[in-house]
């Protein structure tokens, strides 16, 4: 009988575990069944993530790092704002990054990531992101997950349009939101539309070693440049910028930019550019602007300000520029995988305009133009369109790819995703999202090869979708899974402030070339010592350097005498440590800037000017061992002119 | 016929020249925080990390519990081990071709003897670090010793240490056994 009761019992069970296993593999199949949205975004302890995401950190002038599908938070790297966690603008070394021609900046707005790519693929080098109010384009370097680059741009103002990438990244692209008097001079705002001008900036990408160089500016109308993308396959060796305020107004734009029935899409043939370039047709213009670079070797910062800019005016250049009609202020211009459509998003109408590229070629060769604007001859709105997608919605504002020739568009005013395929126009699916969507990113969705998984929706309106924080609520973004019929909705995350727009890359393609530490024997700093025996306190007039050693579980010296109030007292610690996972933090009291954080077999630098005699401690703020806490250090301050001798130690 | 009992003693001797460019013994840690583990070779010229920054690592650690920085310097075996090598591969090749099979046993119980003496060394380094601590150490344990295994694996506080033979310690075994066969053709044809 026993026996009987156990076999019932185990058929029982066997028939429970059948039943379950076939739920999972339909849930995993059509995505429709809610409750394994959960298992989708799960990444188990000790697991890591399929995909890295690069997030605009919007008005905190940084970029985040989330893996997903979990959407969690890996890293903030500082670009364009100062970070005391990492001593980012605060130490030495990274000060130069932020200086432009207005003197040292600590805070932009960043709006836009833009991955590198090779044969039209992201490649996982660098990642570019544009500061949009002093303006501005950096370089992250993708080995280091930190920004080592950013150049200024002179004749531009709000740099939005920016900084798409090319094919093979030839160029990043920087184009000016706001026309300004070029160059900068005193001027009645009143004279916008006859004396203002806009620049299109392409910033030349060295191949090998990603540094930046502005190559040249086309000089157009004073019309606000809002995106742009590269042609790719057969449009490589084209950039388009989509266009607001073509009406060129000054003032209350909300009305006087949204009269006209359509704005442009500016086609600009970078190829012929370069042939311009080599005939000597740009003008080279005084200008001003930094260019700041971080060597690796030195581990150092410095800033050029450069002088001088070649300008091409497409009055002078025939064939260089071509305006595209476009309805009602286009806001994203982005061009599908196989580089045949280029697809304008309205932002104030309901459709989306889809122009082909060969027909735009067509008639151009047959130069059927619609008149000029400023010398730029205009097309034909019919000649080149190739679809419209009547989608239903309001507000388009953006549109990625995958890779199964379907596009998604965010959809502000009605807050939705549509789904709709590329060639019929149709669409096949909406999702709406929470709240006020503005940019989406599929990872690879701008490239050629997209890789249609997840979708990230990035939304300007969060309200009640966490828990309240007072009246600033949290940033968020959504994740979707895009790889069935149906788009699902998996997760709602927070992120930095605002997220504009993101890129995201599969893990493989990065974590290869993720250093884990500098190398000590590497390190070319002027100011490194590679041992505890080197270590040494020197007094130049007030000028004090203090060389120093961290290393589990102690600085050296960690006993100074001898500064005198009103030194300037720069600490130059270099980490000794040789091993993954192992930073050094360094604070000293009344610092008035903020705490080091050196990563293994770096050096940095914190300038320190004591106001008051006194002895003050110092200490290691990354908890780094079992002994952290006795990681310190004191420092004696003696009054303005006292004889106490410079002396250091450590343990003696 | 008479060729090949020379040519195996030969390749026994010659074999050993590899000695120069692979360790002999390898010594593991590892604890949740190092998920790769560190790593360090015993070479006949020397201790290596095979340039990852782990000998200094470890020694980070040892630190801790007041063991003796493992320093090259102090190991004049080092500079023996080598001219040790090289006297085996010189007489290992003078045998083989004077073809006795005394010699070559006397060859092959001489290298057994110094592998048993070398193996005897590396135990009492290894008892010397883990038990000769310095008084001032952060963290003591009291009673605890920090010897890490001859062979095979020991937990030693968050730590598992393991202690393996690494290549070379086969090439020996191998060169060992090609000498026996030698010696084995030797007497055959007799």
């Amino acid at each position: 009988m026993k026996n009987k009761t156990l076999l019932i019992r185990i058929l029982i069970s066997l028939l429970g575990i059948a039943l379950i296993a076939s739920c999972g593999s339909q849930g995993s199949n059509n995505g429709a069944l809610g409750g394994d949205a959960a298992a989708q975004v799960y990444v188990a302890p000790g697991e890591q993530d399929e995909f890295y995401a690069f997030i605009s950190g919007g008005f905190s002038g940084q970029l985040t790092v989330h893996g997903l599908p979990s959407c969690r938070l890996l890293k903030t790297i500082p670009v364009f704002s100062v970070d005391g966690e990492k001593g980012y603008g605060f130490n030495e070394e990274t000060k130069p990054l932020l200086n432009t021609s207005h003197g040292f900046i600590p805070w932009d707005d960043s709006h836009h990531p833009e991955l590198s790519q090779t044969n039209g693929e992201t490649d996982g080098r660098w990642v570019f992101i544009n500061g949009n109010n002093t303006p501005r384009v950096a370089r992250v370097d993708l080995s280091l997950f930190e920004t080592v680059e950013i150049i200024e741009l002179p004749n531009s103002g709000g740099n939005h349009s920016s900084p798409f990438t090319t094919m093979n990244t030839e160029y990043v692209v920087a184009g000016t939101r706001f026309g300004v008097p070029v160059p900068q001079k005193d001027q009645s705002i009143k004279n916008y539309a006859s004396k203002f001008k806009g620049a299109l900036s392409f910033i030349k990408v060295d191949p090998e070693s990603g540094e930046m160089s502005l190559a040249f500016q086309v000089l157009m109308p004073a019309f606000d440049y809002d995106l742009a993308h590269a042609g790719k396959g057969k449009s490589h060796g084209w950039m388009f910028f989509s266009s607001y305020n073509t009406e060129e107004s000054h003032t209350l734009l909300e009305v006087n930019a949204s009269q006209n029935d359509k704005d442009f899409i500016a086609a600009v043939n970078w190829k012929k550019a370069e042939e311009f370039l080599a005939q000597g047709k740009a003008h080279k213009m005084p200008a001003r602007y930094a260019h700041n670079l971080f060597d690796e070797k030195t581990q150092t910062a410095t800033s050029t300000i450069m002088t001088e800019v070649n300008v091409l005016l497409p009055e002078e250049c025939p064939g260089l520029v071509y305006f595209m009609p476009t309805p009602k202020s286009p806001h994203g211009v982005d061009v599908n995988p196989t580089g045949e459509y280029i697809v304008g998003s309205g932002k104030l109408s309901a459709n989306l305009t889809a122009h082909s590229f060969t027909n735009m070629l067509d008639a151009i060769e047959n130069e059927k133009f619609d008149g000029d604007a400023y010398g730029i001859p205009i097309l034909n709105f019919d000649d080149t369109v190739a679809g419209v997608v009547e989608s239903g919605g309001l507000g388009p504002l953006h549109t990625e790819f995958d890779d199964r020739g379907n596009a998604y568009t965010s959809f502000f005013i009605t807050s939705e995703v549509v789904k709709w395929e590329v060639g019929t126009w149709e669409v096949l699916d909406r999702a709406p999202s929470y709240y006020s969507i503005g940019h989406l990113m599929v990872p690879g969705g701008d490239s050629q090869k997209p890789e249609g998984k997840y979708l990230v929706a990035m939304n300007k309106i969060t309200k009640d979708r966490f828990l309240p924080t007072g009246p600033e609520v949290a940033q968020s973004a959504q994740l979707y899974d895009i790889s069935g019929d149906k788009m699902k909705l998996l997760y709602d995350f927070p992120t930095m402030g605002e997220p504009h727009y993101a890129q995201g890359i599969s893990a493989g393609r990065i974590i290869p070339n993720s250093k884990k530490i500098f190398r000590l024997e590497d390190n070319e700093h002027p100011h490194a010592i590679k041992n505890e025996a080197e270590s040494k306190v020197v007094r130049n007039g007030n000028t004090v350097r203090v060389y120093m050693t961290s290393i589990r579980s102690h600085f050296a010296p960690d006993n100074i005498e001898g500064i005198r109030v009103g030194d300037e007292v720069y600490f130059h610690i270099t980490n000794l440590e040789q091993d993954y996972d192992v930073p050094h933090g360094f604070s000293v009291m009344g610092a008035q800037n903020a705490e080091l954080l050196i990563m293994p077999g770096q050096t940095e630098t914190l300038l320190w000017k004591p106001l008051y005699e006194g002895v003050y401690p110092f200490y290691c703020t990354d908890f780094c061992s079992a002994l952290h806490q006795e990681m310190q250090g004191y420092v004696r301050v003696s009054p303005k002119g006292s004889n106490t001798p410079i002396t250091w130690n450590v343990g003696g | 016929m008479r060729k090949k009992p020379t040519i195996i003693m030969l390749t026994a001797a010659l074999l050993l020249l590899l000695l120069f460019t692979v360790p002999l013994w390898k010594i593991t840690l590892s604890a949740p925080q190092y998920p790769d583990g560190l790593k360090m070779y015993l070479n006949i010229d020397g201790i290596s990390d095979g340039g990852t920054g782990d000998l200094k690592n470890i020694n980070i650690m040892n630190h801790y519990v007041g063991m003796k920085e493992i320093d090259q310097e102090d190991f004049k075996e080092f500079e023996i081990i080598p001219l040790i090598v090289i006297g085996l591969v010189l007489s290992g090749i003078i045998f083989a071709l004077l073809k006795k099979r005394s010699l070559i046993l006397l060859w092959i119980v001489i290298f057994a003897l110094l592998g048993i003496i070398g193996l005897y060394v590396f135990y009492q380094w290894e008892y010397e670090y883990g038990h000769n601590l310095d008084p001032k150490a952060a963290i003591k344990v009291p009673g605890a010793a920090y010897q890490p295994p001859l062979l095979g694996k020991k937990e030693i506080l968050n730590f598992i240490a393991g202690s393996y033979p690494h290549i070379g310690a086969y090439l020996i075994l191998i060169s060992m056994s090609l000498a026996a066969y030698s010696w084995y053709l030797l007497k055959e044809n007799k």
